[in-house]
């Protein structure tokens, strides 16, 4: 820059710039938080109408909530422990929602992969603890993953519907695990609830040091964190994007749509079956219709709240463990039946699917339309 | 009752008794459907609504003591959550499939919170029709006790397949399900015509609910309900939106459901829970085979979502 225009209106008018920049780099991004954020405000605030009109105090229940959920440490672990399983199911939704689909079975894929850890982890006794971990995990990613899997095949190759397959194979899995566990698997013993035989102590999954909180935390948020950078900064996650954005464009790049439609819902149904791998392992030390707890299902709730964002799921994940961690204690306080916590989770999710309509609505997050009013 | 040993003869004689008894919630949930997506629109919240369905009349039955306002109560409840699927989804980027499922996640946590104290007491039933008092044979008696709510269903299959063909009101349903545009330029309101559509939808699931905890099974849990609303959502498109199909479907289905209890009921407990599975297994292997990645379905409506 020459001397002569170093004068105080330039550096105003540049520093205008900047800050605007700032501005407008700032407006792009807030949608994504502002828009979530204020529909998760407004399910809340129909919830409390709904308490009100049952008659019971939606400040007294959201403290208890809260009280529940996040409290305490205590209160603390036991969401975290909770959000542990739904990170998993909710890659399960996310993953192949990123190409367009809409998988809604991340149950089954839980259960089975929750009975193929059990049975690896049972045949294998004596082996080294390590290995047998390891198997059982990678089992259960494996039963899992070819269960969802399937669905992606069936999707690309002979266009079934995914959602409604995806949905009739979680209650195949169940029925498939019932008769295990009741049938061929089952543990003697277990006289009032069928369940396979209980690991050995070795092959138990641990809690992390100086935690309540079970390893599986860790594998979720790894397998979150890993998950975006698929999608975001590899040519796999690009080509997906793609073909989720477009199936004919993708086709017409020479993607192989087939391949990548059948992995990615493989990859995601093996994250559910690590979650039902970890569900056997470090909570409840054999398989048994316990398995079929419904995290599959507020799996999907986290992922349309992340808008199958794999870093949301994060937050979110945790935030609904702690709504689900609290149900017991509203239950107990407020003489609330525990639905309680359903109904709230219904809410929250068609209002979020109803916030879609406003993306793209309002001047304030689109910079190129500030030039009018400024 | 006491049996008469009839030997295998009881499978299949069990099985069109079941096939009968357990058919009725499929065909209205599918008849719903049906129109629902003859429309354009894809409402697979219908699970939710039939627990939701099934809870309401349940309740009203038990308070009042009469199961038909009890029916009545559940076509009004299955009225409201079509009528309001139908609203959101006239708004720009707001997905039916999933408004869909959260309504199915809403419905049956409304259904729980509410129903928790029906639970106990029992409630009236629908009256049945004994067309089987000619036979003593108990099972025979059994078999051909029918509803009075699946004659309805099979009248309402019939009526419905003759009005789309020939009446005012089809021909718009099924305008708008083909082209909102064509819909447009005759002077149609394609979002009014899908929420009434919607709305007649979930009301016949809601009556498919009443159906469940008023006869058959015929008492109120929170396990009342095993995936019958979504199954109907794959039958009506194996049936290909045609409502006398979705009738012999129902049939097919409530056949398959009823395979499990009636081996069951001479004696076979071998892979018992593998049976049950039956209905969903078939239902998986119907899309199978009808889809096909090349071609449309035969018969789909132009404007759904599910078939693209």
């Amino acid at each position: 820059m020459a001397d002569t225009v170093s004068s105080p209106d330039v550096r105003t008018i540049l520093d205008a710039r900047g800050y605007r920049a700032a501005l407008e780099w700032i407006a792009r991004r807030a949608e994504a938080f502002v828009i979530p954020l204020a529909a998760l405000v407004v399910g809340m605030v129909l919830f409390s109408l709904f308490i009100l009109a049952v008659g019971k105090s939606p400040v007294q229940l959201y403290e208890t909530m809260w009280r529940g959920g996040f409290g305490s440490w205590f209160s603390i672990q036991n969401s975290l422990s909770r959000g542990a399983p739904l990170l998993l199911a909710a890659l399960c939704v996310a993953l192949p929602a990123r190409l367009g689909l809409v998988v809604i079975g991340g149950e089954g894929a839980i259960v089975l992969g929750g009975v193929a850890a059990a049975a690896i982890g049972v045949a294998l006794n004596g082996a080294p603890s390590f290995l047998v971990i390891l198997l059982m995990g990678a089992g259960g990613a494996a039963a899992g993953g070819i269960w969802i899997g399937v669905v992606g095949a069936l999707r690309h190759y002979r266009a079934v519907n995914e959602t409604i397959s995806s949905l009739l194979m979680a209650y195949i899995a169940i029925a498939l695990m019932n008769h295990l566990v009741e049938g061929p698997l089952r543990d003697p013993a277990s006289l009032n609830k069928p369940s396979t035989q209980p690991l050995a102590d070795i092959y138990r999954v641990g809690n992390i040091p100086g935690m309540e909180v079970h390893w599986g935390l860790v594998v979720g948020i790894l397998a979150c964190v890993l998950s975006w950078l698929l999608i975001e900064k590899t040519r796999w996650g690009f080509a997906a994007r793609i073909a989720g954005g477009n199936v004919r464009a993708a086709q017409v790049q020479g993607l192989a749509v087939g391949p990548l439609i059948v992995g990615f819902t493989a990859l995601a149904g093996g994250f559910a079956g690590l979650a039902g791998m970890l569900e056997v392992a470090a909570v409840q030390g054999s398989a048994n219709g316990s398995l079929a707890a419904g995290y599959g299902y507020t799996g999907i709730l986290v992922a349309f709240l992340a808008r199958h964002n794999p870093l949301a799921i994060i937050p979110v994940a945790i935030l609904l463990g702690g709504i689900d961690a609290s149900g017991g204690l509203i239950q107990r306080r407020m003489d609330l039946p525990d639905a309680t916590v359903l109904v709230l989770q219904g809410m929250l999710f068609i209002v979020i699917l109803f916030s879609e309509t406003f993306y793209g609505r309002f001047k304030l997050f689109n910079p190129d339309l500030w030039q009018r009013s400024t | 009752m006491e049996t008469t040993d009839i030997g295998l003869w009881g499978v299949p004689l069990a099985m069109l008794g079941g096939a009968i008894r357990v058919s009725t919630p499929f065909i209205f949930v599918s008849l719903g459907e049906a129109i629902t997506e003859r429309s354009g629109r894809i409402n697979l919240g219908l699970e939710g609504t039939l627990v939701f369905g099934a809870m309401s009349a349940y309740a009203v039955a038990v308070m009042t003591g009469s199961p038909w306002l009890g029916l009545l109560a559940a076509a009004v409840a299955g009225l409201c959550f079509g009528l309001f699927h139908g609203w959101i989804c006239k708004f720009p980027k707001v997905n039916d499939i999933a408004i869909g499922i959260a309504l199915m996640l809403f419905g049956t946590g409304l259904a729980f919170f509410f129903g928790k104290p029906f639970i106990q007491p029992s409630a009236p039933d629908l009256p049945a029709i004994p067309f089987g008092a000619w036979s003593d044979i108990p099972q025979v008696q059994a078999a051909l006790n029918v509803n009075v709510l699946f004659l309805i269903g099979a009248a309402l299959a019939v009526f419905l397949w003759w009005a789309f063909r020939n009446t005012r009101v089809g021909l718009i349903v099924r305008v708008v399900g083909d082209s909102a545009d064509a819909a447009r330029a005759m002077g149609l309101n394609p979002n009014t015509v899908r929420l009434l559509a919607t709305g007649v939808g979930g009301a016949l699931a809601g009556i498919g609910g009443a159906y469940l905890s008023l006869y058959y099974p015929g008492s109120w849990t929170e396990r009342i309900s095993s995936g019958q609303g979504l199954m109907a959502v794959a039958l009506v498109i194996f049936a290909r939106w045609n409502p006398l199909g979705c009738f012999a479907a129902a049939l097919l289905f409530g056949g398959a459901g009823a395979l499990g209890p009636a081996l069951q009921s001479v004696g076979v407990t071998q892979g018992y829970y593998l049976f049950y599975a039956a209905p969903y297994i078939l239902t998986l292997i119907i899309m199978i085979a009808t889809s096909s990645p090349s071609r449309t379905l035969a018969g789909a409506p132009g404007e759904l979502s599910i078939t693209k």
